[in-house]
């Protein structure tokens, strides 16, 4: 067993004229919860669907659990909630787990005894026996959880898993991705709703127009201060020994330093040093931010 | 294996939840209800005239027997084109697919428990009609007619091979493209046979040629001609007594065309999935 769930090299996939996933390199650790963020249209749903063997890539190749991606048996072991899903809506909740089990090799009081534990756990019990067609935008969503869950899966892809939730719901999926991590389960978690990410992902990479444009370690990230200083004549050396230098253009100098202990120590030094220091601004740098520095200001709303 | 008889299931539940089937066989009783009331008022006056001798009985008795078998081909070709047309190309479209074929299942798995379901439906619609049929002849006319073991066969195939049309179009068309593509077909089949019929009790041999080309595109008005062959008696094919199948008795040949054909189009189907974007 390696100890990626997934690699892939140069992963491309174009429909006619259009480019949707240009060239997707990417590693996910075993039992890495990992978000894959972007605007709407930026590939992602492409991206999953090749890595599921869903769609043929148009170039590059990548392995899934350690094995060629589009692999029968690798799906054996992946779940998946696919993005405005849909399902066989004639059938009853408790019905379309069992026939889904099926498919995944369960049989007899296994499948039974696993269909019921899931129902309990998206708190579906009593519309367990009601079809589908009848349920709420929510209800179906953790229907679909469920359904994503059946096989105990070693990586679980979940499309947009929040969007039509309400807040209970959201809290829901987000204690289940928690749940999914302490039991070793991969979670690849596409998304364009930043709190979910945040909430919930080890590492997250932005996407955009096809192209991995950042990536952010969030277990690196949440500690320390982004500080923005306007400071004329500061030596490098300095500001290097009292946090990681970020950027430095037009007199403006980007530094994150550990915590808020360093700020009066920063700012001392600085005038100790006979640098002009105009100002200086600290703050926590939040997902999104991140988000809109890194997809720019071209992004139209999606 | 267990995964397409899952799917086959799922496929059959479908139908019986969705009411297709309940559906299905209310048409089968009413046209049956049609054919009996039709079938007891001629025959009874068949008997009551003084006129035909036994010999004719049996040519008008055969003949709206075939007639009623005629209508049994007609609907469940029907039936065997409209049941699966969507069932690929909608759940295509609608994403379930998605859920199914990111499951450890072959995606001709996927396409062949659908295709075992609808014959099943298909062919158990077609047991339904032709057994009434034959079975109201039986009762108003204490008839039967001869030939039944070869000929019954032959149309219960002619349903697998328009499903397998109808399924596999869905793989590669949308639901629209693909219904005009299947009743195009029979369309032209059933056009063609006619043709054929004409030219050859007209010894037209450009109208036989027509024919035989249509039964090549689509060859189910073939298989029944050679199915109505077996179904009367010898005198009356060949007093070309009936509008059903004249002296051109399709080959044998054609029967094997057909299972090609069938199984062409589902491996043509099967591929189409294989390579969908889903
Ligand atoms: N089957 C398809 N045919 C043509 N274009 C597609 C298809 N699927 C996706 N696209 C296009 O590819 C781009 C990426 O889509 P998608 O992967 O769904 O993005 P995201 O999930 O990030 O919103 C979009 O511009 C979309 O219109
Ligand atoms: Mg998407």
């Amino acid at each position: 067993m390696t100890a990626l769930a997934i690699e892939t090299y140069g992963l491309r996939k174009r429909f006619g004229e259009k480019l949707a996933v240009a060239d997707l390199s990417l590693t996910l650790k075993r039992g890495e919860v990992f978000g894959f963020l972007g605007p709407n249209g930026a590939g992602k749903t492409t991206s999953l669907k090749m890595l599921l063997g869903l769609i043929e890539p148009t170039a590059g190749s990548g392995t899934l659990l350690g094995r060629p991606i589009g692999d029968r048996v690798t799906r054996g072991r992946v779940g998946f909630l696919p993005e405005h899903f849909r399902f066989q809506d004639w059938l009853t909740g408790r019905e379309l787990l069992r026939f889904h089990g099926k498919l995944y090799g369960l049989r007899g009081r296994a499948l039974d005894g696993r269909a019921d534990q899931l129902l309990a756990r998206v708190d579906l019990l009593d519309a367990a026996d009601r079809p589908i067609k009848g349920y709420s935008k929510g209800m179906t969503q953790r229907i679909g959880l469920a359904q994503a869950l059946l096989n105990e899966p070693d990586i679980v892809f979940l499309d947009e898993p929040t969007s039509g939730l309400d807040p209970l719901g959201r809290l829901l999926v987000r204690d289940l991705i928690r749940e999914l991590r302490d039991g070793g389960t991969s979670v690849f978690l596409n998304s364009h709703l930043l709190g979910e990410v945040e909430a919930t992902c080890d590492r997250v990479v932005f996407v955009k127009q096809g192209r991995v444009v950042h990536e952010l370690d969030m277990a690196v990230r949440t500690h320390g201060l982004e500080v923005e200083l306007r400071v004329e004549g500061a030596p490098e050396r300095l500001l290097a020994e009292h946090g990681m230098l970020l950027g430095h253009a037009d007199g403006v100098v980007r530094l994150r330093v550990p915590d808020d202990e360093a700020l009066p120590r920063l700012a001392e030094a600085l005038v100790r040093s006979g640098a002009k220091l105009y100002g200086m601004t600290a703050h926590r740098k939040s997902l999104e931010e991140t988000f809109l520095t890194v997809m720019g200001e071209d992004q139209r709303p999606g | 294996m267990r995964a397409l008889l899952t799917i086959a299931h799922l496929t059959l539940h479908e139908a019986a939840r969705r009411r297709i089937l309940t559906a299905t066989l209310i048409g089968a009783v009413a046209f049956l209800v049609l054919y009996g009331i039709g079938f007891h008022f001629v025959a009874r006056n068949i008997q009551q005239q003084a006129g035909p001798s036994a010999l004719q009985q049996r040519f008008l008795l055969n003949f709206l027997t075939l007639a009623g078998l005629y209508a049994t081909h007609f609907l469940t070709l029907m039936t065997a084109v409209l049941l699966p047309v969507d069932t690929l190309s909608g759940e295509i479209a609608s994403g379930v697919a998605q859920t199914l074929a990111s499951k450890p299942v072959r995606r001709s798995d996927i396409v062949l428990g659908k295709w075992l379901a609808f014959c099943t439906v298909t062919v158990a619609y077609f047991v339904v009609v032709a057994g009434g049929v034959l079975l109201l002849a039986r009762l108003l006319g204490h008839f039967t007619p001869p030939g039944l073991a070869q000929g019954l066969p032959l149309m219960a195939f002619e349903a697998v091979v328009f499903v397998s049309l109808s399924l596999a179009g869905g793989a590669r068309l949308s639901t629209v493209t693909n219904g005009i593509m299947a009743f195009g077909l029979y369309g032209l089949a059933f056009i063609g046979g006619w043709v054929e019929q004409v030219g050859t009790m007209a010894g037209n041999v450009a109208a036989q040629n027509v024919g035989t080309v249509a039964s090549l595109i689509m060859p189910t008005e073939a298989l029944w001609q050679r199915a109505a062959y077996y179904m009367q008696p010898s005198i009356m094919r060949d007093l070309n007594m009936t509008p059903f199948s004249a002296g051109s008795l399709p080959s044998p040949a054609m029967v094997w065309y057909a299972i090609g054909y069938a199984l062409l189009a589902l491996a043509w189907g099967i591929r189409g999935f294989r390579k969908r974007a889903l």
